[in-house]
């Protein structure tokens, strides 16, 4: 550990990891837009890695770590995918709105 | 701290089925470019279902040869090959059904069969996983071809409709296990299965019980909207609804036993040592995932959403077996998992068959006159439907009095009685479906049909055989999976 540094107790990030992980929650729960749910599914997902890392650096291990990068390249392989459908849906129905996507019911 | 050693040519050799999947995908992908005619494309297909049959191999000789790898992040043992042998089957019968699909829809493309094996070697990791980051890597690669697959006509408004509500619950679904693993590896240190299960149960550790049961419980979260299981089944009728028929098939039988395979290993041997707090919540989850999905299911009348409910119920049946929390439960897991992949993935290749151009015929009244103008199919349909219902000589009816005996065995009468209530009921809505093959009149679907290709018409016999062998000659299987389990959770301490 750096001795220079001040630092931070380690609650205090996963109390933020908490809090916008929450955030995600909130987003994915209530927001309408399909861009806007999926960029809270992103903030929940930067919100765990915020942990992994904290947790990497209570640990003095390197596991944490790694996840995180896992992650970080599982997310940008999901956001390939998930703009892609998220562009098909826009071009057969021209919304974005998603409660209009909603054409199976009973 | 370990030292790192390259990893040994067993290991790689324990690998050999994801190596191989991997490699036909990746070759299938570049083949693609160079493929023009509808003829060629067709062969392509034919190479991913060698490249399966080639893993499954593969499959046989890890298994011999079985062991950790990779720094314990894999197990192969017979559990493990048990689910690698199980998905890889469904997949080929999958990709077998999906040729004709693929050419009435005009979308022969090796795409396909590419996204089909990649989704397979997700799953493929999942039955093999033993650290958490190996859970998660084999669902995110599983789950991101699904996703596509789901979506795979890209015009088609179902397909598109699925696809984004598969991807926005699913994507949904892995932040919660990420974040109950994240807490996993923050208290103890580690994430592989077999050290959570020894820091858990050993002594010389003491470890925040109420904060590994908030983990334990996001990752329940996560499991259970795999599995779809209540009250995080929301996506699966849609889904199911909307994906093709094949990938419908897939779906239901293919990432769900390999989801059930994580979900058993991490809860009964993970966090085996904590289970006086996850049995209750199991309980409650396996009950009120029977009641919804056959409750829900008798006012369908699409039978693609009706199956999706049944295979939210029998989802809700497996879950009973994880509440018995016992060998015998884990066993009965497998054998439900073996039959239920069979009878779905034969009954999706029927449905397949008379659903006709853009799916034109999947109502429950479009069945109606199959028995007078295709009397075998129709025969074979009878077969899948009671094994769903769950009637004896038929796999279903062994899958569902294993799970029972397995529940009674661990004292869970209540459920026990409610469950087979519940299967009580769900034999009035399968009943709805042969009622329209054999009680009335050709409609338009039936005068219509086209003559039964011949991949459809292999998947439909083959997986009505399984079935029948399964429900005639149970103990050859069952045998085999007790083994499997016994030594799962055997060579845990105490």
């Amino acid at each position: 550990m750096n001795p220079s540094l001040p630092s931070i107790p380690l609650s205090w990030y996963l109390l933020l990891s908490a809090v916008l992980f929450t955030l995600g929650v909130a987003g994915f729960l209530y927001r309408k837009n399909i861009i806007t749910v999926f960029m809270s599914i992103e903030l929940m997902l930067n919100a765990v890695n915020l942990s992994f890392i904290a947790f990497a650096y209570q640990w003095r291990q390197v596991e944490g770590h790694i996840y995180a990068f896992f992650v970080m390249v599982v997310a940008a392989a999901e956001a390939a995918v998930g703009l892609a459908i998220i562009l098909t849906i826009f071009k057969n129905r021209a919304t974005l709105q998603i409660d209009d996507v909603d054409s199976m019911k009973l | 701290m370990n030292e790192i050693n390259p990893p040994q040519a067993a290991e790689y050799l324990r690998f050999l089925p994801e190596i191989i999947l991997i490699v036909a995908g990746a070759l299938l992908m570049v083949l693609e470019g160079v493929t023009t005619t509808p003829a060629q494309k067709r062969r392509l297909g034919y190479f991913a279902l060698a490249a399966i049959a080639a893993a499954m191999l593969g499959g046989v000789a890890a298994n011999n040869n079985s062991g950790q790898a990779f720094h314990r992040m894999l197990t192969v043992d017979g559990y493990g090959t048990f689910f690698r042998e199980l998905v890889l089957g469904v997949g080929f019968f999958c990709l077998l059904s999906s040729f004709e699909y693929l050419r009435r829809e005009g979308a022969e493309t090796g795409e396909f069969y590419a996204l089909v094996l990649f989704s397979l070697v997700g799953q493929c990791i999942l039955a093999t996983a033993n650290d958490l980051l190996m859970v998660f890597i084999g669902l995110e690669v599983s789950s991101i071809a699904s996703y596509i697959l789901a979506g795979f006509l890209r015009g088609d408004r179902r397909n598109n409709e699925s696809a984004l509500k598969y991807f926005l619950l699913g994507s949904f679904a892995t932040a919660f296990l990420l974040y109950g693993m994240a807490w996993i590896y923050g208290i103890l240190g580690s994430t592989n299965i077999d050290d959570i299960h020894n820091v858990l149960s050993g002594t010389d550790r003491i470890v925040p019980l109420p904060l590994i049961g908030m983990a334990a419980a996001l990752t329940f979260v996560g499991f259970a909207f795999k599995v779809s299981a209540a009250p995080f089944q929301s996506w699966a009728p849609d889904v199911y609804q909307g994906a093709p028929a094949p990938v419908s098939a897939f779906l239901s039988a293919g990432p769900k036993a390999a989801a059930f395979a994580v979900f058993f290993r991490v809860f009964m041997t993970g966090f085996g040592p904590i289970n006086g707090r996850w049995v209750p919540l199991v309980w409650a989850c396996a009950l009120l995932t029977m009641i919804i999905g056959n409750f829900a299911a008798l006012a369908q009348t699409n039978v693609k959403r009706l199956l999706a409910y049944s295979s939210i119920a029998h989802a809700g049946y497996i879950l009973v077996a994880l509440t018995a929390d016992s060998q015998v439960g884990m066993a009965a897991m497998m054998f439900y998992l073996a039959s239920y992949g069979l009878m779905n993935v034969g009954v999706f290749a029927v449905i397949n068959h008379v659903a006709n151009r853009h799916e034109k015929f999947v109502h429950i009244s479009d069945f109606a006159g199959l028995g007078k103008r295709e009397p075998a199919t129709a025969a074979l349909l009878t077969v899948f439907v009671l094994s769903l219902i769950g009637v004896p000589l038929t796999g279903g009816f062994f899958a569902k009095f294993y799970v029972f005996r397995a529940a009674l065995d661990s004292h869970l009468i209540w459920l026990t009685v409610l469950g087979l209530l519940n299967s009580a009921v769900a034999a009035y809505y399968y009943l709805k479906i042969l009622a329209a093959v054999y009680m009335q009149e050709p409609g338009e679907a039936t005068s219509t049909l086209q003559p039964l290709e011949p991949g459809l018409r292999l998947t439909i016999w083959a997986t009505a055989l399984g079935t029948l062998l399964l429900g005639i000659f149970p103990s050859a299987l069952i045998g085999f999976v007790s083994n499997s389990a016994a030594t799962v959770l055997g060579k845990l301490g105490p």
